[in-house]
This record gives C-alpha cells, sequence and structure tokens, in this order.
C-alpha cells in the first residue's frame, strides 16, 4: 500500500519521452558551439549520414568511430530524438 | 535488480507525499554535477545544487594555459545560468550524507527524495614521499595550481629540464598528461629550445599512444623523451625544495617538475560511505546508483564506470542519462538501459588535433565497449585531418561548457 501511495504521487512528475540508447550524448558536441546543430533537421538526413558513415562512406574523423556503435534502428530512433526541436 | 531499484524508488519517496514536487539535491557543479541539475530541471524535478566554489575553473584546455596559449578565465564559468533557469544553487561544501538529507559545512541540512553527486576526485600528494606541491605543482585541478606551473615555466632559463610524471590507471584524464607533455615542448621549443622534458610515466601503454608518439617524432625531437615504467618512469621519492625527482632507476635534477599524484573519488564521496577499497564509487550502470548506499547516484570522474574515461565528455554524457534514470525512478518506472558516448581530443600544438572515441554500454555491472566501435583517430593522417580535430576540440568545449553551465 505503501508503494502505491508513493507511486500515485509521484506521478505529479510529468513524464515525458525520453531519449532513446545514445541519443542524448550527442548533446555533448551538437549544441551550436560549431558542430552541426541537429534540432531541426530532417530526420532522413540525419539518420542517412550516420548510416554512410557507419558503413564506411564519406570521409568523418570520428563520427564513423561513432556511429559503428549503433544499430539501423537504433541510428533511427537518435535521428527522430535529437531532430526533434526541444 | 530491475525489482529491487523499483522496490528501492517506492520507498525512498514515501516522505515526500506532503511535497508536490520530488527534491533531488546535486552535489559537485562540475561538468557532471552541473549537466544533471539543468537536466532534471528541464524534466520537473526540483533541484538544488551544492558547489563548494563560486565559479567553475575547466580543467579541459588548461594544458594550453599552463602553456601560455590561453589564458585562465577563458576557463572560468558561474552558475547564474543555472541559477536563472530556476534551479537553487548554495555555494557551499558538503559535509557529509546523512540518511536522506545533506549536511553542509555550516551545519545546515538539505533534504532528498535522492541524491546526485558528481564531486570529482581528491589527489593524493602523500603517496610520494617529500612531495610538497607547491614546489611541484600537481596542476591536476584548474586554479592556482595551473597559473603556478605556468610562472614556473616562464622562469626557467633556457636549458633547463622539465619532468613530468603521469600515475597509473586509473585516474582523471587518460590522455591529459601526454597532452601536457606535447604543449609544453612546444612552450620550450618555441620559447626555451635549449630545454628538454622527460615525462615519467607509471605505465608502459597509454591513450593515443601511437598518435602522440608520432606527433613527437616529428614536431620534438630529441626535445620530449618518455621513459615508461619498465625503463625507470616510476616516481619513488622527490626532494621538493632541491627539485630531484627519484625513480626506481635513477635520478634527475629538474628545473620544473610537475608530477600528477594517485587519485581517487572527491573526498565526500569517502566521508559519505559511498567509495570501495580502490577507493573509487561502484555504480549500477543503468541507473547509476550507488552499489553502497541507495538513492544516492554518483556519476563523473568518482565512479567506477568500467571502459568508459574519466572525461568531461563522460561526465556530461553521464549526468544526462543518470537525470532519465532519477526522473523515471521518481516516477516509479525502471529506468531504460542506456548506451553513452564519449570523445575525448587532445592538442600537440596548436592546429594540431587527434581523437579518441567509444560507446558504452552496461554489461556484467559495468560499462562496457560497444565491440566494433570507437577507436583513435587515423595515424598518418595529413595535417588538414589533424587542423579539423584541433578545430572540433574549440567547438566542442564551448558546446559542453555551455551545455553544462548554460
Ligand atoms: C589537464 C586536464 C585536461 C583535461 N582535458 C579534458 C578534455 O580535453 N576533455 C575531457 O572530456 N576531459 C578532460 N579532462 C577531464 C575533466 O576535467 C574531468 O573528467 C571532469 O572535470 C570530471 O567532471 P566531474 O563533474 O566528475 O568533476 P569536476 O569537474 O572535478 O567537478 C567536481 C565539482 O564538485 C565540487 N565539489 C567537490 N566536493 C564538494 C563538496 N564536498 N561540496 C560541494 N562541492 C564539492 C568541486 O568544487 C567541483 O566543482 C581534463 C582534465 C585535466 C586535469
Amino acid at each position: 500500500m505503501r508503494i502505491f501511495a508513493g507511486l500515485s504521487l509521484l506521478a505529479a512528475l510529468p513524464a515525458a519521452a525520453a531519449p532513446p540508447p545514445g541519443a542524448s550524448s550527442c548533446a555533448g558536441c551538437h549544441g551550436g558551439g560549431g558542430m552541426p546543430a541537429l534540432a531541426g533537421q530532417p530526420v532522413e538526413a540525419i539518420a542517412g549520414a550516420m548510416l554512410a558513415y557507419k558503413a564506411g562512406q564519406g570521409s568523418p574523423t570520428v563520427m564513423d568511430r561513432i556511429a559503428r556503435g549503433f544499430s539501423e534502428e537504433e541510428i533511427r530512433a537518435i535521428a527522430a530524438w535529437v531532430a526533434a526541436p526541444r | 535488480m530491475r525489482r529491487r531499484a523499483l522496490l528501492g524508488a517506492a520507498l525512498l519517496a514515501a516522505p515526500a507525499l506532503a511535497q508536490a514536487a520530488p527534491k533531488v539535491v546535486v552535489i559537485g557543479g562540475g561538468f557532471g554535477g552541473a549537466t544533471a541539475a539543468r537536466a532534471l530541471h528541464r524534466l520537473g524535478v526540483s533541484v538544488t545544487l551544492v558547489e563548494r566554489d563560486a565559479t567553475y575553473l575547466s580543467c579541459p584546455f588548461s594544458n594550453a594555459v599552463i602553456a601560455g596559449l590561453r589564458e585562465m578565465e577563458a576557463q572560468r564559468f558561474g552558475y547564474d545560468g543555472l541559477r536563472r533557469e530556476g534551479i537553487a544553487v548554495v555555494v557551499q561544501a558538503a559535509r557529509t550524507v546523512e540518511e536522506r538529507r545533506v549536511v553542509l559545512a555550516d551545519g545546515a541540512t538539505l533534504p532528498f527524495d535522492r541524491l546526485v553527486m558528481a564531486p570529482g576526485i581528491a589527489l593524493h600528494p602523500d603517496a610520494i614521499p617529500g612531495l610538497d606541491t607547491e614546489a611541484m605543482p600537481h596542476a591536476w585541478r584548474a586554479g592556482p595550481q595551473t597559473l603556478l606551473l605556468r610562472r614556473q615555466l616562464e622562469a626557467m632559463e633556457d636549458g633547463g629540464l622539465v619532468v613530468l610524471s603521469a600515475p597509473a590507471n586509473p585516474y582523471r584524464c587518460p590522455p591529459g598528461p601526454y597532452e601536457r607533455a606535447s604543449l609544453i615542448a612546444h612552450y620550450l621549443k618555441t620559447h626555451k629550445p635549449r630545454s628538454k622534458l622527460i615525462l615519467l610515466d607509471a605505465k608502459d601503454a597509454f591513450s593515443k599512444q601511437r598518435l602522440f608518439e608520432e606527433a613527437w617524432a616529428a614536431l620534438y625531437p630529441g626535445l620530449l623523451e618518455w621513459v615508461p615504467l619498465s625503463s625507470g618512469g616510476k616516481v619513488v621519492e622527490v626532494d621538493a625544495a632541491a627539485r630531484v625527482v627519484r625513480t626506481e632507476f635513477g635520478e634527475h635534477q629538474a628545473a620544473v617538475a610537475n608530477i600528477i599524484p594517485p587519485q581517487s573519488a572527491g573526498r565526500i564521496a569517502q566521508a559519505a560511505g559511498l567509495t570501495d577499497r580502490s577507493g573509487w564509487c561502484a555504480v549500477d550502470p543503468v541507473s547509476f546508483e550507488s552499489r553502497l548506499r541507495p538513492g544516492i547516484h554518483l556519476i563523473g570522474d568518482a565512479i567506477i564506470a568500467g571502459a568508459m574515461p574519466k572525461s568531461a565528455f563522460a561526465a556530461n554524457a553521464q549526468a544526462r542519462v543518470c537525470a532519465e534514470a532519477v526522473a523515471a525512478l521518481l516516477r516509479g518506472e525502471a529506468p531504460a538501459p542506456p548506451k553513452l558516448i564519449n570523445t575525448c581530443y587532445s592538442l600537440l600544438e596548436p592546429g594540431y588535433g587527434i581523437s579518441i572515441a567509444g560507446v558504452y554500454q552496461p554489461k556484467d555491472g559495468l560499462l562496457a565497449d560497444v565491440p566494433g566501435a570507437g577507436g583513435v583517430s587515423k595515424p598518418g593522417a595529413p595535417t588538414a585531418v589533424r587542423a579539423a580535430e584541433a578545430g572540433y576540440a574549440e567547438d566542442w568545449f564551448r558546446t559542453v561548457t555551455a551545455d553544462a553551465f548554460g
């Protein structure tokens, strides 16, 4: 019962869409300090670039090493989340 | 594990029943703590940040300050951005953590439903007999020590020997000592060309080693010498007043000595009973909750993060994941398993940058490398690539400091 009461009151905290795995790390670089900002960009453009880097295309310095850490599904989820304006 | 976390969350939350929003206190306003405070605030949590100092001095890019390439004020960040957003900032040291409340230096207490701690490191100069950090600065926390080392280098006569010593693992910023050696070598090359730098290392291998050695051979031949553990790199004793550094194999008469001592989690972590025998804090890699005290989360340099290094990038990434986990637990939900990224740039001379990156996920109770991902910049890359990475380092610094401090 105690657990129940605790839970219901804490529902005061709104649940926002949680970032998919990896997505929250992107802001370390992509926040408008010089690297391309991501919010507001087309989801397809972000996902497409990440998938190309993962496949060894293009000549990124670091994004190929990072993209290889994610599946295509994860990349698409990250792209959708980081592209959303917030 | 998941079930236990859920139950713990609900029980811990019970005293918050009388309050509108759950209360979270964050101790430490560095890259980890400041980022966590802002992320929690954005998630609707009522946050109080406790930080000992009125302003923060960044270690990233402080090696450039030592080498005279940058001024200290460019390293300074304040907490007005957080205050403007509505985060309560208490400028005071936390003394200890009792049951669900933080005790401040002045004796006042702050109650919490959950606590996030990012206290950084404690340095242990006592581990090296004879060491006096005023005579032989560590400069491993940005501040007066950074400027002391810079002044010592400026005052040194041309032809002097600079001795730098790097500690054994684990320690804050694995590539940091090698970036520092590079930038001091650059200073010597351009200002005191008859001088030499010896880098004594308590290890036989180090981060981005191949890239550093490639650059040293090209940029600083005959000027910078790396001495690994197996060749006498371990410092066993110093005579600080005479500036003598003794190793297992012999001694060096230094003009300037920069001894980076062994480290552990920040003192408050130990006072609060959060460190294990290693001196660092074991945490759950999904929620960053302490393995020793439920309801207390730890991030940044203070934790045992498995493959993830002690970097500002990592502290910032962990802070965001931890904030999501804390908010989930306060809602009575189980946090989702995360992935985290790290990227660390090092500067070898102005306009010459290299990087190491990694992607991490929880595995066997720690954060492990995602296989196939990560790695370092390509050896033998053209100068344009090195120049681009030097630029990215500055972009990263601008972005991460804005993300942490607003
Ligand atoms: C020379 C050097 C170069 C570096 N370069 C880079 C780099 O290029 N990239 C990178 O990613 N990382 C770099 N780092 C590493 C980076 O500085 C650390 O990993 C990072 O600062 C860790 O953040 P943190 O929040 O865990 O700890 P900190 O940044 O140390 O913050 C801890 C905060 O907690 C406060 N505090 C401690 N105890 C208490 C208490 N009891 N009460 C209240 N407040 C308290 C402190 O005052 C401090 O503000 C470098 C480090 C060094 C030394």
